[in-house]
């Protein structure tokens, strides 16, 4: 084919190029996406909450390495042996009071809170990248491929989620990273993929997928840049709801001492429970920070996802 | 008419889709959207298609494109490599096909995908057949978008299709069907959602890139208004079949089949004293669900007898100065 310019290659040579004028639209999206999102109280509260733990779990290191020597407050292996008798109540010393094995229950707080994230972070990428792709793979294909899908989808959501995780930690050893991906891989099949092809199906049909087939689109082309970014937005909505529903079910297995975890905010309370202190008014200490930690995170997440859930469907706006 | 004309030969085109079934049981009942469809398009012709909805004319715009696989006959496009039947065509050269016909859609606010930039829809055709460099297609694209008329192209290039009114997107649906210089162009209903003021300097922007750059056209419209203004022939469609089938002004002053009458009989007249001539035809369209081997017409014709349900539906013929007409009665 010739490419007639006609002198017209100045205006071109005149903007920016690709890369950038793509930043540049992608930083505009973004803003008018977060206009939007800080409209509601509700979403800024959460995130709210989203960065303070994440600022306590950045100071946790730094604590260590300056104030805290690691004898004493290291939260696995601390042991403060100049009180005579732990659990030992809030203090200068320790500002959450100690567990009943001697050690920090702050740091330990602190300490866990980069492992929830990871675990949430983690398990709600792999369900988001599984769903998104099933779901696109389902509703494009249809047919045989679907059926297929949905059948296995239907099983997977059938199946109870947290018995499979005391069953399969009971087949083998159930750390923080393996749990993550077994959330993950458990949502990802399950309802998760079903909202996302119905998505799909509607975007499917638009025209522009026919427009796109017509310019010789390959089946890969179309799933992976048209119906995939058209589904992205809803992806990320339901990934928020999934760090929730992991954190959770993490402090659930935890609590029943199902995984190999070392420490974690479940630890922390299974550890309360085991050694006799757990529903003692005294001892509020071994179990009110973790489960408020728990809750906080938990629903701090659900509230960005209702936030985000304005932003990426229009017709839920009050406007 | 010479045969080295003829752009597009379609012979005995049929498309049939299967009524209920399912992945493990097969239908017997078929509607018969387009069957035994024949048309001779010539190089840089528009040729109008019109008919009710449902009578199976975005059907054949969509068999012409391969968007959707004929169950039988041939679509010849007299292309540089010579001519090749699409009907069968699979693969890679399905896909090298594809840069000789493209499509305007109906519907400019659901024809572009809304995270692409201006620039990447256009743009798509030409990374998908990886055609030029990035500077050769932005260069191209910018001439193209000054071609129909989006000026200053670099204004538009990096905006969103809902930044855009309903004229300009057409208008950007336009720039992409030719970004690869097609040989043909279906354009179904293009200007049908836009409104009445913008929709003639579409039509004329259309108009203006047939003659400067050689398109080819075969415009689906129910609106004999805009056929008559756009297309040099026209063709008539009823529940699948080709009816009737002439030069534009011929067909408008000498309608032959009882079907193209009330048709033209039904367009509405710009004056209220304009008495109506009664209508002729009954009864509503109907589905083309197995249908019985009669003039598909019959049941709401108004020349219909019993020759005209005992005989199979009457094939094109020539009345005289290229005008077609499919009738047992004429």
């Amino acid at each position: 084919m010739t490419m007639q310019t006609n002198g017209i290659t100045v205006s071109t040579a005149t903007h920016a190029p690709l890369w950038r004028i793509r930043l540049r639209l992608a930083w505009r999206s973004f803003k008018s996406s977060w206009a939007t999102f800080a409209e509601s109280p509700v979403g800024l509260i959460g995130l709210g909450v989203i960065i303070f733990f994440g600022l306590f779990a950045l100071a946790h290191p730094i604590l260590m390495h300056t104030v805290w020597d690691s004898a004493t407050y290291d939260p696995q292996m601390g042991y403060d042996m100049e009180i005579a008798f732990h659990p030992a109540a809030p203090s200068v010393r320790h500002l959450l009071g100690t567990d009943p094995l001697g050690r920090d229950v702050l740091s330990q707080l602190m300490y866990s809170t980069r492992y929830e994230f990871v675990l949430g972070i983690l398990s709600a990428v792999v369900t988001v990248v599984i769903a998104t792709t099933i779901g696109a793979v389902a509703a494009y294909y249809g047919g045989l491929i679907d059926a297929f899908l949905m059948r296995l989808a239907d099983l997977v959501i059938m199946v109870p989620f947290l018995p499979i995780l005391i069953v399969l930690s009971s087949f083998t050893e159930v750390g923080m990273f393996e749990l993550a991906l077994l959330i993950g891989l458990l949502s990802g099949f399950g309802g998760n993929t079903i909202v996302i092809k119905s998505q799909a199906l509607s975007v499917k049909v638009k025209p522009f997928i026919e427009a796109a087939r017509i310019a010789g689109g390959s089946d890969f082309h179309i799933i992976f840049t048209h119906l995939i970014p058209n589904l992205l937005p809803i992806a990320l909505l339901y990934m928020m709801f999934v760090v929730t529903s992991a954190i959770f079910s993490e402090a659930v297995l935890s609590y029943f001492g199902l995984t190999t975890i070392k420490m974690s905010w479940g630890i922390m309370i299974n550890t309360a429970q085991t050694q006799g202190y757990l529903l003692r008014f005294d001892t509020w200490y071994l179990l009110i920070p973790a489960s408020l930690a728990i809750t906080l995170l938990c629903a701090a997440f659900y509230l960005v996802g209702r936030a985000l859930d304005e932003v990426v469907n229009p017709r839920l706006r009050s406007r | 008419m010479e045969h080295s004309d003829i752009l597009v030969n379609i012979q005995n085109l049929s498309k049939l889709f299967p009524v209920g079934g399912g992945i493990f049981r097969h239908s017997d009942v078929f509607v018969h959207a387009v069957s035994g469809f024949n048309l001779q398009i010539k190089r840089g012709e528009s040729v109008g298609l019109v008919g009710e909805s449902g009578c199976g004319k975005s059907t054949t715009g969509k068999l012409l494109t391969r968007l959707l696989d004929p169950t039988e006959g041939k679509i010849e496009i007299a292309s540089e490599q010579g001519v090749i039947d699409i009907a069968s065509l699979r693969g890679k050269k399905l896909k090298t096909f594809r840069r000789n016909v493209q499509m305007i859609f109906q519907d400019p606010y659901e024809s572009m995908n809304p995270r692409l930039t201006i620039y990447d829809t256009v743009a798509e055709p030409l990374n998908v057949q990886g055609i030029g460099t990035i500077t050769e297609r932005e260069a191209r694209i910018t001439e193209l978008l000054e071609t129909v008329g989006l000026t200053p192209a670099a204004s538009f290039l990096f905006r969103y299709p809902h930044e855009l009114s309903g004229g300009q997107r057409q208008r950007v649906a336009i720039a992409r069907a030719l970004i690869i210089s097609p040989l043909f162009v279906v354009a179904d209903e293009p200007t049908s959602m836009l409104d009445v003021s913008v929709r003639t300097g579409v039509m004329h922007l259309m108009q203006d890139l047939a003659t400067n750059l050689n398109v080819t056209y075969l415009y689906i419209t129910h609106d004999l208004a805009v056929a008559r203004y756009m297309c040099n022939r026209i063709a008539v469609m009823y529940l699948g079949k080709l009816v009737e089938l002439a030069e534009t002004e011929e067909l408008l002053q000498h309608a032959q089949h009882p079907y193209t009458k009330a048709l033209l009989s039904a367009v509405p007249v710009p004056d209220p004293t304009y008495k109506r001539s009664a209508v002729e035809i009954k009864g509503g369209i109907s589905k083309p669900i197995n249908p019985e081997p009669r003039c598909r017409f019959y049941d709401r014709c108004p020349l219909a007898d019993d020759s005209c349900r005992d005989n199979p539906h009457p094939e094109l013929e020539d009345k005289g100065d290229q005008h077609f007409v499919a009738c047992h009665k004429i």
